[in-house]
């Protein structure tokens, strides 16, 4: 079975590719199947005591992941990578905060963008528009990216040094927050129309991010969300965030943000 | 449904134990799950067929040590039992704490044959 989307077959896996490229490529993922052999070789050694032995592992079950994560950080670190994972919702607005950022920001620092989806390469068509280098991760039946693809995915886009690397996740609140993937800050996006207990309705992603934007501002007039109960709710989660408010589709509060990323850069 | 990955990783851990340690299969899998992991037991009870299936684990009798949330105030120094990762303080009322215990999420131990 295939180790990232689950389905009986290898045809499945995550495919990572650049805009322009044959969609059916698969094989970037590999599937480590080498434990499948059965031991049948010549010498037959079942001994018929049945001695049942108990090994003692006390493995993390995350630790492959978080090896991988580990080795991704040392290479942004090494090349002065500053990679952001963005995690949220779907529908949150994680891809138009980006294309604003890219349009505006392009010019003084080199962006790269990593795109993490279920299917097709919509998403990185619109960053490719901007004449930013991207790659897209289809995960398959995948709920979240692993450290192992983005090891994969940087490599294919040849990230350059002194660069700003956007990784943005699947959107999806649960899954991705348990998978570390070398980032070296994470960015939970959650728009003024969803509700404002979502913090303590999804904690564990809230839990683990390091910056908290709150996304369509724009539209607060409509709406009957209290802007400051959705923070408590996710400073009672993490009362380390530190929250950006925004509207992507205005600009409103962008320039907090830019001023944020350009720091990091330098 | 990450709980499909954490049970595939589970498999791995142990068709590579199970091959250093020159055994044939698992007869029993013992697992330490903390309540505040973000594992689903319930989800990953239901993976767990299909993800085993074919592997060193599929006869294997799965144990599995649920570990308590546990918590200290960073404000007040008090221990207090953690249901959600969001619960604060029951003293002081802090959001600040420390995490003593109930984010496991490890494979204890094997028996094989």
């Amino acid at each position: 079975m295939c180790g990232t989307c689950g389905c009986g077959s290898d045809s499945n896996g995550p495919t990572i590719l650049k805009p322009g490229e044959h969609e059916h490529v698969h094989g970037e993922h590999t599937h480590s199947h080498e434990n499948h052999h059965h031991h049948h070789d010549g010498h037959h050694t079942h001994e018929h005591s049945h001695k049942h032995k108990v090994l003692e592992i006390e493995q993390d079950i995350l630790q492959n992941n978080q090896v991988l994560a580990a080795r991704n950080r040392g290479y942004f670190e090494a090349k002065n990578i500053f990679s952001l994972n963005l995690v949220s919702s779907p529908g949150s607005g994680k891809t138009s905060i980006l294309e604003r950022t890219l349009a505006d920001l392009k010019d003084e620092i080199p962006f790269y963008v990593i795109e993490g989806d279920q299917q097709t390469l919509n998403d990185a068509n619109r960053i490719d528009a901007l004449n930013i280098p991207v790659i897209q991760i289809n995960t398959g039946k995948g709920c979240h990216l692993e450290s192992d693809m983005i090891f994969d995915a940087v490599k294919k886009l040849d990230v350059k040094n002194d660069a700003i690397l956007m990784i943005e996740n699947v959107g999806n609140l649960v899954c991705p927050s348990m998978f570390d993937l070398g980032e070296n800050k994470r960015v939970v996006i959650i728009s003024t129309t969803e509700g404002e207990d979502k913090p303590i309705k999804y904690p564990d992603m809230f839990h683990t991010s390091d910056i908290c934007i709150i996304n369509k501002i724009d539209l607060l007039p409509y709406l009957n969300i209290d802007i400051d109960k959705l923070k408590n709710y996710a400073l009672q989660v993490n009362p380390n965030l530190q929250f950006f408010e925004i509207s992507a589709t205005t600009g409103e509060g962008m320039d907090a943000w830019y001023k944020w990323l350009k720091k990091n850069v330098i | 449904m990450h709980e499909l990955s954490i049970a595939l990783g589970i498999v791995k851990i142990s068709e590579d134990e199970t091959a250093k340690a020159k055994a044939k299969k698992v007869t029993k899998i013992e697992l330490e799950i903390g309540e505040l992991s973000g594992v689903e037991l319930e989800s990953l009870n239901f993976v767990w067929e299909s993800a085993i299936k074919d592997s060193v684990l599929e006869f294997a009798e799965k144990e599995i040590n649920i570990i308590k949330g546990k918590g200290k105030c960073i404000d007040c120094d008090t221990e207090f039992d953690m249901k959600f990762i969001y619960d604060t303080c029951p003293k002081c009322n802090s959001n600040f704490k420390g995490i003593l215990q109930g984010k496991e999420l490890r494979v204890k131990a094997l028996e094989v044959i």
